[in-house]
């Protein structure tokens, strides 16, 4: 079967194994019944523990089908555990940038903030985690779209008379994906500007958005476009979480 | 003109770090490694001085070669460590005598109950300000002396020396000064308070030789110049990392305080130049002291379970996968539904001391669900700051105006507000989160010139993140007062032999 990848299908094979047996097995045992060294189990083994698939029992050391395995669909990752570990991201990111941070993931078609780091001011700023924001009209919002962590909404409400339009936004997403960033020009506020870039997780799947938001002449050169500089600091930040999450870590 | 930077060398229960910071009190690398703990007997905690030796050359030049930056831009290095960590080593061959006895140890715990009784044991509690406790160094130096054949008799001759953590990485970065600061001698039971000297009587009474003590200096000040790891570079400062983190969160005016969320939590209050004796169960200690000036003192409370009930909870009860889970579940739930648990784990610290007591949950119904056990878990750690903050309150005179926060457990959005409502002030956390390493950082820099002066290193401080008091207060008191008849149900449970 050429095209076929072998450790894919022995992965698979140890699910069946599991999901069929008494509910749990001994690695000697899968071993054994797949006619595989136990190294090479093992491998397998440790890799589907790391994405949520397989669990061990500590006391037995058996191994068993994971929670990750009963929730496909959902997403994987907790809110708080997404916040606590970005956390030491998101503070060099406002500090290097001047800028407030926010980080977001997907709630019922809307952007759920999970992390708000104030711009580094001292002025009076409030806490807006919890809040949600539209999808299309806010950089993190577009990020989560283009990576499909949500599904395009049907419908778009139009904040500014720059926000983008229902039929643009397809077109607006491949720029998204083509250049690894999004923002957003006054598309939700006037004379507010945002730039965001992917969280990914283990495997690269999108599962949240970190970016900066703040007054459209700091965020933006002099030709309304996203200073450079600033694209760079999001998207190093974002890099960072996600290195963290397991992403590119084999 | 070439960047300069100063280094800050954390070294702490777990690990220890060494972190390159700008001008602006930035974070530009980091260099971490972790020590293996030794646990030979129930109660023991053991490390290994040399690996954690061996650990800092190790780092020393990965944190520069990672901040991109030579030996020679470094303007200074500062030391926040363990505190009451224990170690003695032969000063000829610089081998340490067995390995560091860790400040969780209790091993000291039945030669400290002997020590209560004994005379003058009032008056050596007096001059050190600081109770009879397993907690800090002189009761371990004098369990190393006693359980260790002839070390008393080279000790007295000058052959064995001891040291807290700074001192022994002092000694080995210097090749041979033998220094402490203020800060970590005022967590050995040794030091007199006020004179900020070794006590004769406290080492009459431990029947500890002088001779094998470090020579007591300011936190702040040029304690030497590194000829390992940093070869050139002048130490400018050394502190218990508690004081480090004070220092870190810019509490420099009596009045602020900070809290330090972590497995355990550590609240300091800084009272100044005036020496607070607590009524209150709370400790008194040094918090800094900058060259020759007078010494600034701070009243501590610490709290031994906070974050430690969050993995009891997901490690013992298996309610949650990960830490920050307990923030999902408890918000499953709209209060604690009348739940409420104290983790007397190992009996009430501050300000209770009362060690026959073991934690309770109260209040169970068939009502209450895992989510209200979480909402209890935070609350737990949320209380237990209240009850060291009006202490706090009590002893000092000062009222607290704001809290600064920092720690792990200050990504939990839920308990930073929950601390905000119970405390009544609000809760501030700062940019920097590594308040520990910062707080040596700056005490270094300011040392040498690198900053001017604390007012500099205040225009550093930003705050990331605040959460203002939002609970009516017709219920916070309530609640409070169910905290407390929940603290009483916990007393006298362990009953004498």
């Amino acid at each position: 079967m050429p095209g076929t990848v072998q450790s894919i299908e022995r992965a698979a094979a140890i699910l069946r194994m599991l999901a069929g047996g008494p509910g749990h097995l001994a690695l000697a045992d899968i071993a054994r019944s797949l006619d595989l060294a136990k190294g090479t189990v093992h491998g397998i083994l440790r890799t589907l523990q790391h994405v949520g698939f397989v669990e061990q029992d500590r006391s037995s050391g058996h191994y068993q089908l994971g929670a990750a395995l009963l929730h496909l669909g959902t997403s994987y990752l907790d809110i708080n555990e997404l916040r606590s570990r970005s956390i030491n991201w998101a503070d060099p990111l406002a500090a290097r940038s001047g800028e407030a941070v926010r980080i977001g993931t997907v709630l019922e078609g809307r952007v759920l903030v999970v992390h708000h780091v104030f711009r580094p001011d001292d002025t009076f700023q409030t806490l807006d985690i919890g809040t949600l924001l539209p999808l299309h009209a806010t950089a993190l919002g577009k990020v989560l779209l283009a990576y499909r962590a949500a599904p395009l909404p049907s419908s778009v409400d139009g904040f500014t008379r720059r926000t983008v339009a229902l039929r643009d936004l397809p077109a607006e997403l491949d720029r998204v994906r083509e250049n690894g960033w999004a923002a957003d020009i006054e598309e939700l506020t006037l004379g507010e500007a945002a730039i965001a870039a992917p969280i990914r997780g283990y495997g690269g799947l999108v599962v949240g958005a970190i970016g900066i938001s703040g007054r459209v002449e700091r965020l933006c050169d002099s030709r309304y476009k996203p200073q450079a500089r600033l694209v760079g600091y999001v998207r190093n930040a974002a890099r960072a979480i996600s290195r963290d999450l397991g992403w590119g870590v084999s | 003109m070439t960047d300069r930077y100063v280094v800050a060398i954390d070294q702490g229960t777990t690990s220890t770090r060494c972190i390159v910071f700008d001008r602006r009190g930035q974070l530009v690398s980091l260099a971490q490694q972790e020590h293996k703990q030794y646990f030979p007997k129930p109660g023991w905690v053991e490390h290994d001085a040399a690996e954690i030796w061996r650990n800092v050359e190790r780092l020393a030049p990965l944190a520069l070669r990672r901040a991109g930056i030579t030996v020679d831009q470094v303007a200074a290095v500062g030391i926040a460590n363990q505190r009451e960590t224990t170690v003695l080593w032969d000063r000829r061959t610089g081998v340490p005598v067995g390995r560091a006895l860790v400040w969780q140890d209790t091993r000291t715990d039945s030669l400290v109950s002997v020590l209560k009784e004994a005379s003058g044991a009032a008056a050596v509690q007096e001059a050190a300000a600081l109770p009879l406790a397993t907690y800090f160094s002189g009761p371990r130096i004098r369990w190393i002396l006693d359980h260790t054949p002839g070390l008393r008799a080279r000790a007295a001759r000058g052959e064995i020396l001891f040291g807290t953590m700074e001192t022994w990485l002092i000694w080995n970065l210097t090749g041979g000064l033998h220094v402490t600061d203020v800060t970590n001698a005022s967590r050995t039971n040794l030091l007199d308070i006020h004179t900020l000297d070794w006590s004769p009587s406290a080492l009459a009474f431990f029947d500890i030789p002088r001779a094998m003590l470090p020579t007591v200096h300011p936190s702040i000040a040029e304690l030497g110049t590194a000829t390992a790891a940093f070869p050139g570079v002048r130490i400018g400062a050394a502190l218990g990392d508690q004081q480090a983190a004070l220092f870190g969160q810019t509490c420099f005016t009596p009045g602020e305080a900070k809290c330090t969320y972590g497995t355990g939590s550590f609240l300091l209050l800084n009272t100044g130049t005036d020496l607070v004796r607590s009524e209150h169960g709370l400790l008194t200690t040094v918090a800094y002291q900058i060259g020759g000036a007078p010494a600034v003192y701070a009243l501590e409370g610490s709290i031994a379970i906070t974050g430690s009930l969050v993995q009891w909870f997901r490690d013992q009860l298996e309610l949650i996968a990960s830490a920050p889970e307990i923030e999902t579940l408890a918000r499953t739930v709209q209060d604690n539904g009348g739940c409420y648990i104290v983790p007397a784990f190992s009996g009430l610290y501050a300000p209770h001391w009362r060690s026959e007591a073991r934690g309770v949950i109260v209040g169970l119904t068939s009502y209450i669900t895992k989510g209200h056990l979480a909402r209890a878990v935070l609350e737990a750690t949320a209380w237990q700051t209240r009850e060291v903050v009006d202490a706090m309150n009590a002893d000092s005179g000062l009222t607290l105006k704001t809290l600064k926060v920092d720690g792990g457990m200050t990504a939990d959005n839920l308990l930073m507000q929950g601390i905000a409502d119970v405390l009544d002030v609000p809760v501030v956390r700062p940019l920097a989160a590594e308040t520990v390493s910062l707080g040596a950082a700056y005490a270094a820099g300011l040392a040498v010139g690198y900053w001017p002066d604390l007012e500099d290193l205040r225009h550093n401080w930003h705050r990331a993140g605040q959460w203002l008091p939002a609970m009516d207060p017709g219920h916070r008191a309530k609640e409070y007062t169910n905290w407390k008849r929940a603290v009483e149900r916990t007393l006298d449970w362990i009953q004498p032999a």
